[in-house]
């Protein structure tokens, strides 16, 4: 269906191909998933496979790229409009309507297809998907994992062959993201689409696909195979893999189920380990004695018009804790964010940080006590060269010049100073950001989705720096969705529905168990209480 | 009559058209007269319209911005007119101090004088922008513009899309302002003054140009701007014809305003130019090759839209045609103003839609927003959901 024949890509002004000599064959019905680092030219493939690299992004590309035996040299974008759909990264921004009927038809019509034709399909889609109560809702009023449907089911209705997906759950809670993963794999499996998708989070994914790519990067070979071949040895890999690898089993599990059902062994060894038996893992790691409290709220209310965002909430934040927060897409969890560093107003109850109203603070005096990695982490960036990104953010901080590009090294290394820091991948771009931020280490640190876009190495690189951070007693709060890194990062999960504190518990306690947030260890080997391969091969080292 | 029947009781968009015909209507009512009493009954019908029929879509909360347009463009011309304008004689109210303006100002005044009539006939013009804003303002909060924009003609469709992607442009240009003042205060930068609203515009529009950038590769990805294959002769029959209409109305405009031309270039040349220009972007419609889903048809209620608002008109004409003075009456003493019948009765004519039309659909939640419907119920998840009875047996 897809056949990349000897193809290379160079950007403009790069020095070096991003691909080179890519041979890719793709039959008809697969689900291939596309792997590999940030940065290493994933989007680039996926936008090779319907010309938008190089008709739309500039570039030259060598060899032959034919998609259901149309060549991408010769076809546009639009032109390949009926055999290939294209859902990128952020649906938002790719919405031409504001209703979810009209965003539906609104290919149709410009392939110019019958009205009748039109309507059956669109009906077809909305129960394919599971839209059809949303059918006339503003597009501008649905959650994340809606869109992301919405956009899904607005490339499908033009009946294409081939799906391609950047990363479409990386924005998404748990829950979404696996109705977004069901649907896909309804289509693979009863329409036949073949689907490229590329995603950092395998946990989610790497259990759907048939195929695995990995692209390593500065234009290496492609490593095509099983999604077992590949996990062998790739870099990235979903800690269900990393278990699989550190237990020594074979095969080597890529499932959940697959790693229970070879996982007894491995949870006799850890119980016959006597500082496991009462205590909790969680804890050990991260010794619980709370610092002093640097920010607290009190019944905290925020509304937006009519709708309350946050009810009531009381929340305490102590030097030293990594506090993750979590919750559905729309629960407040931003929301709550905005409100500690006083951009959001309270409409009731308080919020101090050490002391103070954030409100009341100057920009300058707040960023020396609390600092905010925002959902869109560009926002923060202003010049035109990393390295004068850095020095600015060291100036701004008064920290010692090179304080900035030193973190930025530790958290994405090896990043040309003259680029443009929106020529940057998003993982990378996040990096730059959290270094611009880490720079006045204030003693309050929020991020707000830090790992969006980030693959393993870098999620573990940003684990290690939030860790030590708090070890130096910096209290810090993580929105977010990753419930990996939650469990490998808090000491605490707060749980936010609607608005409102659910839970409020030490992270061992309060993933353990729970369907949503329970990371892919603490699945395999619940009821034990190990969260992360990391915790298990601490155990393990201890026991021999 | 059936089909009226059912068309109110089926919940559907009218034709956007319909609505702005209808508007238009209001607001050639409201350019025709000075009488306040009508302009003031013209708002009241306009926003009873829009109160009974508008949707819960956010373009529908345009009314009440442009009303607040209208307030302030009131005040303004009020006290341009006051302070700029030379005084209608007449009741003095109070007396401003006078600037002395130098002779090449003559005819404008600064200060002196306010009198009574000034303040009403000032008041009364302000009123009339506002009410014909209001009227805009109706035909937007009733009518999607985007609805309406996708019913142009095959050939104007691209220049219809770049419009529609330029009126989305101005919102989330609100949105990113806001965005990106929001990080400057976690960098530490000032946000507020000037100096912060500078160094705010590049990263704005860097934003918005970005945004752009993933709609047109979305758009593009989504097959827009694809072309049928017509026949070479055709294409160039198409440029040639729509060259020549533009020229051809050029010319004929020219002919038509300058007295001094041949009487052959005036209409004559403008008709033929219209005439090419027509056959031309018929011609050019056959080379794009959308189609429309589900087009909102016309039917009897946006007849009777549209009628009504032609009511409205007709009155207004009539009562000129009969006593002007009631149109742009003495506005003092205010008790004495007049109230035109047959004006009158088209305008409250103009009412109908209210009850004609259909009423349009929901575009949010019933509910109060749920964030995802109670359908992604964890029974939903695939197997890697803790398998209750093994961790029972282990």
């Amino acid at each position: 269906m897809i056949d990349f024949d000897r193809v290379s890509i160079t950007y403009p002004d790069a020095t070096q191909a991003t691909l080179a000599g890519v041979d890719l064959h793709v039959p008809e019905g697969e689900l291939c998933l596309v792997i590999g680092q940030t940065g290493s030219g994933k989007s680039t493939l996926l936008g090779a496979v319907n010309g938008l690299v190089p008709h739309f992004t500039g570039g030259s590309l060598a060899g032959r790229v034919t998609v259901a035996g149309r060549d991408t040299a010769t076809h546009p974008p639009r032109d390949l409009a009926d055999v290939v759909g294209v859902v990128g990264q952020d649906p938002t921004a790719g919405f031409v309507t504001d209703v979810v009927e009209d965003e539906l038809a609104y290919g149709m019509e410009s392939l110019g297809l019958r009205s009748d034709v039109m309507r059956r399909r669109v009906e077809e889609t909305l129960d394919l998907l599971g839209l059809a109560d949303l059918r006339a809702r503003a597009l501008s009023t649905l959650s994340g994992g809606q869109r992301q449907r919405v956009a899904i089911g607005s490339v499908l209705t033009s009946h294409p062959s081939v799906l391609v997906l950047d990363e479409p759950t990386s924005a998404l809670d748990p829950p979404a993201a696996e109705e977004v993963l069901a649907a896909l794999q309804r289509l693979v499996h009863d329409l036949g689409i073949t689907v490229v998708l590329a995603e950092h989070r395998l946990e989610r994914v790497l259990q759907y696909a048939d195929r695995v790519i990995h692209v390593p990067g500065a234009a290496a070979r492609l490593q095509i195979g099983s999604p077992a071949d590949i996990m062998r040895d790739a870099p990235v890999a979903p800690p269900v893999v990393e278990l699989g690898r550190l237990a020594g089993w074979s095969p080597l599990p890529l499932t959940i189920r697959d790693a229970r059902r070879q996982a007894s062994g491995l949870r006799h060894r850890l119980t016959g380990d006597p500082i496991a038996d009462g205590g909790r893992v969680g804890d050990r790691a991260h010794p619980a004695t709370p610092g002093e409290q640097v920010a607290v709220t009190c019944d905290l209310t925020v509304r937006y018009g009519a709708i309350a965002a946050l009810r009531g909430i009381d929340l305490s934040v102590h030097a030293g804790e990594i506090i993750a927060l979590m919750g559905r897409n729309g629960a407040g969890k931003s929301t709550l964010l905005r409100a500690l560093t006083g951009l959001s107003r309270a409409d009731g109850g308080a919020v101090h940080v050490l002391g103070h109203d954030p409100r009341s603070l100057s920009p300058r005096q707040l960023v020396r006590r609390i600092g905010l990695v925002p959902q869109q982490p560009a926002d923060l960036l202003y010049a035109d060269t990393i390295a004068a990104e850095c020095t600015a953010a060291d100036r701004d901080a008064q920290a010692t010049p090179g304080t900035c590009r030193e973190l930025l090294d530790r958290l994405v290394p090896n990043l040309d100073p003259t680029a443009h820091p929106r020529d940057l991948s998003e993982g990378q771009r996040l990096g730059l950001v959290l270094a611009i931020v880490l720079v006045s280490a204030p003693p309050v640190l929020l991020l707000d989705e830090p790992t969006r876009g980030l693959d393993y190495a870098a999620k573990a690189r940003l684990v290690t720096i939030l860790r030590e951070l708090a070890a130096d007693g910096h209290a810090i709060v993580l929105a977010t969705h990753d419930v990996e890194l939650a469990a490998s990062a808090s000491t605490r999960t707060v749980v936010l529905a609607d608005g409102e504190v659910v839970v409020d518990a030490p992270t061992a306690e309060a993933v353990v168990g729970s369907p949503a947030f329970a990371p892919q260890v603490a699945k395999v080997l619940a009821p034990l209480p190990w969260l992360t391969v990391e915790q298990v091969a601490r155990t393990l080292g201890a026991a021999s | 009559m059936p089909t009226l029947r059912t068309d109110r009781l089926v919940p559907r968009n009218l034709h956007p058209g319909a609505w702005w015909l209808w508007a238009i209507g209001l607001a050639a009512v409201a350019s025709r007269t000075r009488n306040p009493l009508l302009l003031l009954l013209v708002l009241a019908v306009a926003g009873f319209v829009v109160s009974a029929r508008r949707s819960d879509a956010p373009w529908a909360r345009a009314f009440t911005v442009f009303l607040r347009i209208g307030l302030v463009v009131i005040v303004i011309r009020t006290i341009a007119q006051i302070i700029l304008g030379n005084p209608i004689p007449g009741q003095v109210l109070v007396t401003l101090p006078e600037l002395p303006l130098p002779d090449w100002a003559a005819g404008v005044t600064f200060g002196g004088q306010v009198t009574a009539p000034t303040v009403a006939s000032a008041l009364t013009d302000g009123l009339r922008l506002a009410t014909v804003l209001a009227c805009i303002g109706a035909a937007n909060a009733l009518a999607n513009p985007k609805r309406l924009l996708a019913a142009m003609p095959a050939a104007l469709y691209e220049i219809g899309v770049a419009l529609v992607v330029a009126l989305s442009f101005a919102p989330s240009l609100v949105t990113s302002v806001q965005r990106i003042r929001a990080a400057r205060r976690l960098r530490g930068r000032p946000d507020r003054g000037i100096r912060g609203m500078i160094t705010v515009a590049m990263p704005v529009l860097e934003d918005a140009l970005e945004r752009s950038l993933a709609l047109a590769a979305a758009m593009d990805s989504r097959g827009y701007g694809r072309r049928a294959e017509v026949a070479r002769t055709t294409r160039r029959t198409t440029s040639l014809l729509l060259l020549g209409g533009l020229l051809g109305m050029s010319l004929g405009v020219y002919g038509l305003l300058d007295a001094t031309g041949p009487a052959w270039l005036g209409i004559p040349v403008l008709l033929l130019g219209a005439a090419m220009a027509v056959v031309g972007l018929a011609l050019a419609g056959r080379r794009t090759v959308r189609s429309r889903y589900r087009p909102d048809p016309w039917s009897v209620p946006e007849w009777l839209t549209t009628a009504a608002g032609a009511a409205a008109v007709a009155g207004t004409v009539v009562t000129g045609l009969r006593d002007a003075a009631a149109l742009t009456p003495d506005l003092l003493p205010l008790v004495g103003l007049p109230l035109p019948v047959t004006a009158t009765l088209g305008i409250l004519l103009a009412t109908t839609p209210a009850w004609v039309a259909p009423r349009p659909p929901r575009t949010t939640p019933t509910e109060p927003p749920s964030p995802r419907p109670a359908t992604t119920s964890l029974s939903t998840r695939p197997s890697n959901a803790p398998d209750r009875a093994s961790q029972a047996s282990a």
